[in-house]
């Protein structure tokens, strides 16, 4: 970008975008999971399918839809690029090293954890997302809309769907404990009063969007909810 | 020196210099004393080899009094060994048992490649220094201690700062290989004080363009260079070089 010089190439500036995208993908997740929560009203899908109507139908969603796109992409590019360079500055490895001793697994796996989400995420858009808008919802729900949970309740028929779902919720919810507090570090959130509070509330975060999410292909599997 | 009773296997990384490859190679040692010093366990072991005939191991090491940051030793997966907020040279045999084995190599990146067996090049440190890690005074007679008010807060974090020895524990431990800890104690010392400002948005340019330069790694926040630091730098100071590096990219005017 001109006039910047290397502030987006640099070592911090990559770790930026990282930060920031993924602070952006951090909110959608809140969105996301609130409006899948409400299945657990139990009511056949009709408050569901309101919410899934109005977010496939307002033009702000619709448009925000290509910025969350833009950003998922940058996060991913940006993380394999990130991989990559890390890997090529210790050409040789340790033949003993014990991360364990000084770090979490989870803090040294991002990329690891990334990957499995990113194969989740190819799954998942593929079942709900492109089925939304592009091959279309077969059935309509009481209220007229189209029945977006009935979709749910046949796609986690299947068990190793849910098995997919469930384990890649246990990668998410140790992607965000590392992610949520570390994007705060990048974006030179260090601060004696707040690093604690944010610490916590990354640990929260990451425990309640991921059961919650785990909850729902589960509870359809075994007939909680119908 | 007294001899003690325990005897050891040791793999040592032996490489013949920057040009071949390396492997780790088997050595016993007997009859060391628990209170030596894990450098003076490899004086032994180099008199040993050298009666023999054989090459004996190069290593690092200068002060032996914890304070010079040469003793780079990756020992059984850790920098400076299993004990924390020390060097190698204050690593003693009483932390290991008898009979153990332990595995030791040099600290691995691309930026600090090896010169042989156990010493690598750590000029990479120098140079980013060198790029920055200064402040520009005319010389003459000392100011007078009070002439600039500076909070205690801020000069006890600025000291804090200023107890990196560079000795590269950070950037061996690191994942990633990065040089963040070490080059975020380096600015963190001077961005803290007043005689460091006039650089200090030049300096934070200057000095990640030369880590980045180098061939380090991106920082990721495991944490793991702050547990391994023998001078115990904090990573508040990588968020406050951050800080400093955004301030500089997108307020200031001028780009490094």
């Amino acid at each position: 970008m001109a006039g910047f010089g290397n502030a987006f190439s640099s070592s911090i500036g990559k770790k930026l975008i990282m930060g920031i995208t993924g602070l952006f993908l951090i909110s959608f997740l809140v969105v996301h999971c609130f409006l899948n929560s409400l299945i657990f009203l139990n009511d056949g899908g009709l408050t569901f399918n309101i919410g899934a109507h109005f977010m496939a139908t307002n033009w702000l969603i619709r448009s925000m839809e290509i910025v969350l796109f833009a950003g998922l992409l940058a996060h991913i590019v940006q993380g394999f690029r990130l991989w990559a360079q890390n890997n090529a500055a210790r050409p040789v490895k340790y033949a003993v090293n014990n991360g364990a001793a000084n770090s979490k697994w989870y803090s040294r796996s991002m990329g690891l954890l990334g990957t499995l989400l990113l194969i989740f995420l190819i799954v998942h858009i593929s079942k709900f997302w492109v089925t939304s808008r592009f091959t279309g919802i077969p059935t309509v729900d009481a209220n007229g809309h189209e029945d977006l949970f009935a979709v749910m309740v046949e796609t986690f028929k299947n068990p190793w769907l849910v098995a997919l779902y469930v384990f890649s919720m246990g990668s998410l919810a140790y992607h965000l404990l590392h992610g949520f507090a570390s994007a705060f570090q990048t974006l030179g959130w260090n601060h004696k009063k707040y690093t604690p509070i944010i610490k916590g509330l990354g640990f929260w975060y990451s425990i309640i969007i991921s059961v919650l999410f785990a909850a729902m292909p589960l509870a359809m599997h075994f007939g909680l909810i119908k | 020196m007294s001899t003690g009773n325990m005897n050891l296997t040791l793999k040592i990384w032996r490489q013949k210099n920057n040009k071949t490859k390396g492997n780790l190679v088997d050595y016993k040692v007997s009859e060391i004393s628990p209170d030596m010093s894990f450098l003076e366990m490899f004086d032994v072991l180099n008199e040993d080899l050298i009666s023999k005939g054989d090459e004996p191991i190069v290593f690092d090491h200068d002060c032996r009094e914890g304070i010079c940051g040469a003793c780079s030793m990756f020992i059984n997966g850790r920098p400076h060994g299993p004990k924390e907020g020390i060097t190698t040279c204050q690593l003693h045999m009483r932390s290991f048992k008898d009979g153990d084995t332990i595995v030791v190599e040099p600290w691995r990146a691309s930026a600090f490649p090896v010169i042989k067996d156990l010493t690598v090049d750590r000029t990479a440190f120098d140079r980013i220094i060198a790029s920055g890690g200064f402040i520009s005074v005319n010389t003459g007679n000392a100011q007078d201690a009070n002439a600039l008010p500076i909070p205690k807060v801020q000069a006890d974090s600025a000291f804090e700062a200023a107890a990196c020895i560079g000795c590269g524990a950070c950037v061996a431990t690191c994942k990633n290989a990065s040089a963040m800890l070490f080059v975020s104690a380096k600015v963190s010392q001077l961005a803290q004080l007043p005689q460091g400002q006039p650089e200090r948005y030049r300096r934070v340019q200057s000095m990640v363009a030369q880590m980045d330069a180098e061939g380090f790694g991106n920082c990721t926040n495991t944490g793991a260079c702050e547990a391994e630091c023998p001078k115990g730098i904090s990573l508040e100071n990588i968020a406050r070089m951050n800080r400093d590096f955004y301030s500089a990219k997108f307020v200031s005017e001028e780009d490094i």
